[in-house]
């Protein structure tokens, strides 16, 4: 097993036919994917590649039984897609658009919350992976191993430094997810980590987050009264100048709350093996299981 | 994007809330122009950084000789590291009561906050602290938008003034406005009062969302108005995420999780970055050759480490930019390279086909952090 996506996946592109929305189609596609169908306005009954494109979501799921979008359209009509995809019945939304404004978000979250059934992960996050099954998203899958070792992180390019690292010491991963570092992203560490904690194929967790807001600390709450399989933990950001925006909307350090000693205290006091540098990602690992 | 307290008051005007008449000086030629204000007047710093009263950067005049005075004496001023350089002239209100509002994120909750207080004019982080339940707390739903009659029920609870309800509500609604239709991170008044020309909001300390550039043409001439740091204008230009910093390695990577984390790893060998250097998702070999540029007028570096970890950036198109700005040139310092990821095989390969004696490869994040700390010394 893996978590939110596996080999019987199937995935609508939206924005299919832009230059990172084809390219990752067809990567994906290559990896083993079942990529089923794009969408784009006005360019229904095209296709890239033998994908068949849509004008809709909808029409896409009627003709393709697609269940998975992956949606990568430029962020002034990121909100419209996303909500596209949910009305229209996907079970989980992996939005990859970076530069969505907040209220965008904070909407889409809301609504998508309160009338339908969708999950939704990210925006402006690189999608999730579950090794030798299926790769919504950007992950370079080349790095990655089928395995047992769940991983989450709200940083893109450390979610890969950390699975490099695992698969280097030969330890696979069941899936591996960015959950992204916008003020609201969909799926939280907390969300992950229950579905982790389901699947029987997770025996470990690695957990990567970095300074602003509150969702480690909220996530060392969590494993400390729900998780029962080993996790280990880095946040990013010790030696970051507070109050100082590090490109990251989230990454905004404001009072206690919030620092990178904070939320490493948090989760050592919640059982979690934290580590000082990314570097020691791989050998904690190898050390809980 | 913080704004100053001018440009806050720019946008009252756009959502019709009140606030007091006033003039801008950027420069104390202009003084001869304050007209139309009558006196008393305040005159307020235009830094961004808080505390600007307590450092003597807001004074009252009460005719054209002090005002002179004063003017003079706060353009200038250096208030926490912030040269004045602009002062709003405002008239001075009669202040009836004072009371503190805010619209934010509450990023845990996933809603809109609102905050509310009959405590206004002071510490208001302070008020939060030792008196809790002076501070109206009222979570936003943000598909559904402020309800008016959670909005009244919040008034009442926060003890403002009833007599002047109705037009307390009308300003809160329109600094909602503000807040939602114009995406602002932050709008914060502090004080919004009551004074004998009705409710007025006295203060600004507006934050917008620069991701809503696209839906707001104005957001980018205010952009214009803000001065940033000589250095960080040439990054800024090139599309660089560039932040200045102490140490005296310099620092390039994608990702700002990578970056920060790449800091960490440079301080845990004992080193220190001089800067914090993104070059973002799917760089070009010039955005590369940019940053090598960039950490080229900083006179405090010493040596240089490349972090990058390929996913969306390929390495290859990283390793041609490092080519085109170093080829055949005598470094300042000496670069350490650290390439993995996608097309990391044929960047190496581009690394290793253009030889230079003052780059070196290392790979992986731990080694490279360790050889460019121990080479800069």
């Amino acid at each position: 097993m893996s978590i939110l996506i596996d080999e019987n996946t199937k995935v609508v592109v939206q924005g299919i036919t832009g230059r990172e929305g084809q390219f990752h189609a067809l990567r994906n596609r290559d990896y083993g994917t079942k990529i089923v169908a794009g969408t784009r306005p006005g360019k229904g009954g095209e296709s890239i590649e033998s994908i068949p494109i849509f004008n809709t979501v909808e029409e896409a799921i009627e003709s393709t039984g697609a269940n998975v979008a992956m949606t990568m359209v430029p962020p002034a009509f990121a909100k419209d897609a996303v909500l596209e995809s949910a009305f229209a019945g996907c079970e989980l939304i992996v939005c990859i658009t970076e530069g969505i404004p907040a209220k965008d978000e904070a909407e889409m979250y809301d609504i998508i919350k309160k009338q339908t059934k969708s999950k939704l992960l990210g925006p402006n996050c690189p999608g999730l992976i579950s090794p030798g099954k299926s790769n919504v998203g950007i992950m370079p899958h080349e790095i990655t191993k089928k395995g047992n070792v769940g991983v989450v992180s709200r940083s893109g390019t450390l979610t890969y430094e950390a699975v490099h690292q695992l698969t280097q010491l030969d330890i696979g991963q069941s899936t591996c997810i960015g959950i992204g570092g916008d003020p609201v992203p969909g799926m939280s560490f907390i969300d992950v980590l229950d579905e982790y904690e389901k699947d029987e194929e997770t025996l470990a967790i690695v957990m990567i987050g970095e300074i602003g807001g509150s969702a480690e600390e909220e996530a060392a709450e969590f494993i400390k009264n729900t998780i029962s399989k080993p996790v280990v933990s880095y946040i990013a950001g010790v030696t970051a100048p507070p109050g100082k925006k590090m490109g990251h909307a989230g990454a905004i350090v404001s009072g206690n709350k919030g620092t990178a000693v904070a939320k490493m205290e948090a989760l050592e006091e919640a059982g979690v093996l934290v580590v000082s540098n990314p570097t020691k990602i791989g050998n904690a690992i190898k050390e809980v299981i | 994007m913080d704004l100053f307290e001018y440009q806050g008051k720019s946008l009252y005007q756009d959502y019709d809330i009140s606030h007091p008449k006033s003039s801008l000086v950027k420069d104390l030629k202009q003084l001869e122009e304050v007209s139309g204000l009558s006196y008393p007047v305040v005159v307020k710093a235009q830094v961004q950084v808080g505390g600007r009263g307590k450092a003597g950067g807001i004074k009252v005049a009460n005719n054209q000789e002090e005002l002179d005075k004063i003017a003079n004496e706060i353009y200038g001023m250096d208030i926490k590291g912030h040269k004045v350089e602009v002062l709003l002239i405002e008239e001075a209100s009669e202040i009836l009561e004072e009371y503190y509002i805010s619209f934010t994120l509450d990023r845990s909750e996933k809603k809109y906050l609102m905050m509310l207080s009959s405590k206004g004019g002071m510490d208001i982080e302070q008020v939060a602290k030792d008196n809790p339940s002076d501070l109206i707390k009222l979570h936003i739903s943000p598909s559904d938008g402020l309800n008016e009659k959670d909005l009244n029920d919040s008034i009442i609870q926060a003890n403002l003034n009833q007599d002047y309800k109705t037009e307390l509500a009308e300003i809160i609604i329109k600094l909602y406005k503000l807040f939602q239709e114009g995406d602002c991170d932050l709008v914060e008044v502090n004080p919004l009062a009551i004074t004998s020309e009705g409710v007025m909001a006295l203060d600004s300390k507006v934050a917008l969302d620069m991701n809503a550039k696209f839906k707001h043409e104005n957001f980018e001439l205010l952009e214009d108005e803000i001065p940033i740091p000589e250095e960080e204008k040439f990054a800024k230009e090139k599309g660089l995420n560039f932040i200045k910093l102490d140490g005296s390695v310099g620092i390039i990577g994608n990702g700002a999780g990578l970056v920060m984390s790449t800091l960490d790893v440079v301080a845990e060998h004992g080193g220190s970055a001089s800067n914090f250097l993104d070059i973002g998702g799917g760089a070009k070999s010039e955005t590369v050759s940019a940053a090598l540029e960039v950490l080229e007028t900083d006179s405090n570096v010493k040596s240089v480490l490349i972090n990058i970890f390929g996913g969306i950036t390929r390495c290859d198109l990283v390793a041609e930019g490092i080519v085109e700005a170093t080829n055949g040139k005598e470094l300042k310092w000496p670069i350490v390279i650290r390439l993995d990821g996608t097309n990391s095989r044929e960047g190496l390969k581009i690394l290793k086909n253009n030889p230079n004696d003052n780059i070196f490869i290392s790979e992986n994040m731990d080694e490279a952090a360790k050889l460019a700390v121990e080479s800069g010394n």
